[in-house]
């Protein structure tokens, strides 16, 4: 079977081109020929998933320039599934928010779709490349797109938001382009597998040891790891619901994807481990994290800051299991990554349903949500319970990994912080689902308290279906959880 | 004066870092929104320079070989003798992407300004507060 791992990041860049001249006649065709483009590069990630699990790493050669002259793509089982998930949320993502688009932003959908397209292609890319200055490249790619994107949303608020994430974007990104520049003066290569290999025999250079710390800490500013995680909660909580589904679930996890890709193949788990000892100090940054961000999230009062700072907790749960020092934290972390891109994606579909109804969603806007839109408020408990940790959802599987090592690795701060979360998560949801559920509706919407019930008010079809059937892969991802550590993350740690 | 000599020969990654401490300071305490994004752009700068410098080397040549073409065979060519072309191709992107930054910022102010008609930034805080 021939796989075409390089359509995969093509087929959404000349989408995008092509959906850029289709919005001079409709914005319709920009739409179809976005959905056409993500079809493609869904099904070329599916195939190459699948040529992945049946005979390992694919490597293609850009423009058949051998690798480390070249820029290769380097597919092996972590980011095959990464690609899978990426493509597979962003093409749902589309499905679901057609109508949301059209709402939020109704004068400027092509360019939405563009732009849109634009940030998948950086995410892909960012996951399939095996160069480390490509890997700047499309991380910046990225980030450009999605500053234009939030800027689409909240009139009052989305420029300043978006600027200020500029502002940090940069400094992440700067960071991580300085500590590949210190890789390059040490190997004269910016190839990962080669600049690995050749890393491995100065692993007492100070230039290496300024690399590792540039690097891991500019792609830390980018993923919002708890002190560096200011830009996020405004940013994704003014962005157009249409983009916050897809950035909220996606982009954050894709970065720890890169800091865990820079940790087992750059610069290498002995290296980190043995030579730095460096897990106990970030470990407890995970922890500071988890507590914090669930800390912080107490404090809101509007249901999409919350699960912003939720998000900032979750990245405390996926970088202290990754720096555990043991298989069983970095199964845990890997595992996280797919699941709480999953869950998180639920949670963002079911309040893009709430904000089409209803425009804001302050607890207060809440009230008798229940009764109003019963199946949204279904596919949000179910998210919910994922992300407390309930059995048989997935997000309770990656936690147990992670717990199981914590203990192993003897950091108990950690487990007792994973616990804790838990129940400020618990805490969290059901004072949500208190006033969806108990309280009446208010008087401000027309309806009579001791009047008939609340009239039915859903959110569009498309959006239900999707939200139906990501609900049902928190499931089904929890239930196979066994299954996905043996085939894909066991064989890549060993 | 183990400090000092250090400074003279590796002055290239003092001034870098004195340039990209420039544009952080000014990203970090500016008020003014455009003061900020030339601060950025100072230091996104400082990474180019960083890069180009560390391409250099003494008593070498730009890297074009000088040859009669399809004449032959080349006299054997010395690595020393050329600069290292590389990370000034890495930086033609980086310099595409600062200047992409720098135009998506500039924007945002100008969308920032026709909403508030003010780029201070306690001002701005100000008005958001307010609401």
């Amino acid at each position: 079977m021939t796989t075409y791992p390089e359509l995969i990041v093509l087929a959404p860049l000349l989408g995008a081109f092509f959906a850029g001249i289709a919005a001079w006649v409709e914005s319709r065709i920009s739409y179809a020929i976005t959905l056409i483009a993500m079809g493609i590069a869904t099904a070329c990630a599916a195939s190459v998933f699948t040529q992945v699990l049946a005979s390992g790493t694919i490597q293609y050669r850009m423009a058949g320039w051998a690798p480390p002259m070249g820029i290769e793509l380097r597919i092996d089982a972590l980011n095959a599934m990464v690609l899978l998930l990426i493509s597979v949320i962003a093409l749902l993502n589309l499905v679901a928010s057609y109508r949301n688009v059209e709402k939020e932003t109704p004068d400027r959908a092509s360019s939405f779709y563009v732009m849109y397209l634009l940030f998948v292609v950086g995410l892909l890319g960012v996951t399939a490349t095996g160069d480390l200055f490509n890997l700047y490249v499309l991380i910046e790619i990225t980030s450009l797109s999605s500053y234009t994107l939030i800027a689409l949303g909240d009139r009052d608020k989305s420029a300043i938001a978006s600027l200020n994430y500029v502002f940090i974007g940069v400094i992440g990104a700067s960071f991580y382009l300085l500590g590949v520049g210190y890789i390059y003066i040490k190997t004269g290569t910016l190839n990962m597998v080669d600049a690995a290999a050749i890393m491995k025999t100065m692993t007492d250079s100070s230039a290496i040891l300024v690399a590792f710390v540039l690097c891991i800490l500019g792609i830390w500013i980018k993923m919002a790891l708890f002190p560096l995680h200011v830009w996020l909660p405004n940013a994704y909580s003014s962005a157009p619901v249409g983009f916050a589904r897809v950035v909220a679930p996606l982009m954050t996890k894709v970065m720890v994807y890169v800091m865990v890709r820079l940790m087992l193949t750059v610069f290498g788990l002995d290296y980190i481990f043995d030579t730095l000892n460096l897990s106990q100090a970030v470990v407890w940054l995970g922890t500071i994290a988890i507590l914090a961000g669930g800390a912080m999230a107490l404090y809101q009062k509007n249901l999409k800051k919350m699960l912003t700072y939720i998000i900032v907790c979750e990245i405390g749960y996926m970088v202290g299991g990754a720096w555990l020092g043991n298989q069983m934290g970095m199964t845990g972390a890997i595992l996280h990554i797919i699941n709480d891109a999953i869950m998180t994606f639920a949670l963002f579909l079911a309040v893009g349903n709430m904000v089409y109804r209803l425009d804001r969603v302050d607890y207060t806007d809440l009230q008798g949500l229940f009764a109003k839109m019963p199946w949204t408020m279904a596919g949000f408990v179910l998210a919910a319970f994922s992300i407390v940790g309930v059995p048989p959802t997935c997000g309770f599987f990656s936690k147990w990994y992670l717990v199981l090592g914590a203990f192993e690795a003897g950091a108990y701060h950690f487990a007792a912080a994973l616990i804790i979360s838990s129940l400020l998560c618990a805490i969290l949801f059901f004072k949500v689902f208190e006033i969806c559920f108990f309280e009446p509706m208010s008087e401000g919407h027309g309806h009579d308290s001791h009047g008939p019930a609340a009239v039915m008010e859903e959110a569009p079809v498309s959006s239900l279906v999707v939200l139906g059937l990501v609900s049902v892969c928190l499931i089904v991802a929890g239930l196979y959880s066994g299954t996905i550590v043996d085939t894909l993350i066991t064989p890549i740690l060993n | 004066m183990d400090l000092l000599q250090l400074i003279a020969t590796k002055y290239n990654y003092c001034l870098y870092i004195v340039l990209m401490m420039i544009g952080l300071y000014a990203m970090i305490a500016k008020n003014n929104l455009i003061k900020k994004v030339v601060g950025m752009s100072i230091f996104q700068t400082a990474i180019i320079l960083f890069y180009v410098s560390i391409g250099y080397k003494h008593n070498a040549t730009i890297p074009i070989i000088q040859g009669d073409h399809g004449h032959g065979t080349h006299a054997a060519i010395l690595a020393a003798d050329y600069i290292n072309p590389l990370p000034h191709v890495l930086m033609l992107t980086a310099i595409v992407v600062s200047v992409a930054t720098f135009g998506v910022a500039m924007a945002l102010c100008v969308k920032i300004y026709q909403r508030y008609q003010t780029l201070e930034e306690d001002e701005l805080r100000m008005r958001l507060s307010e609401k």
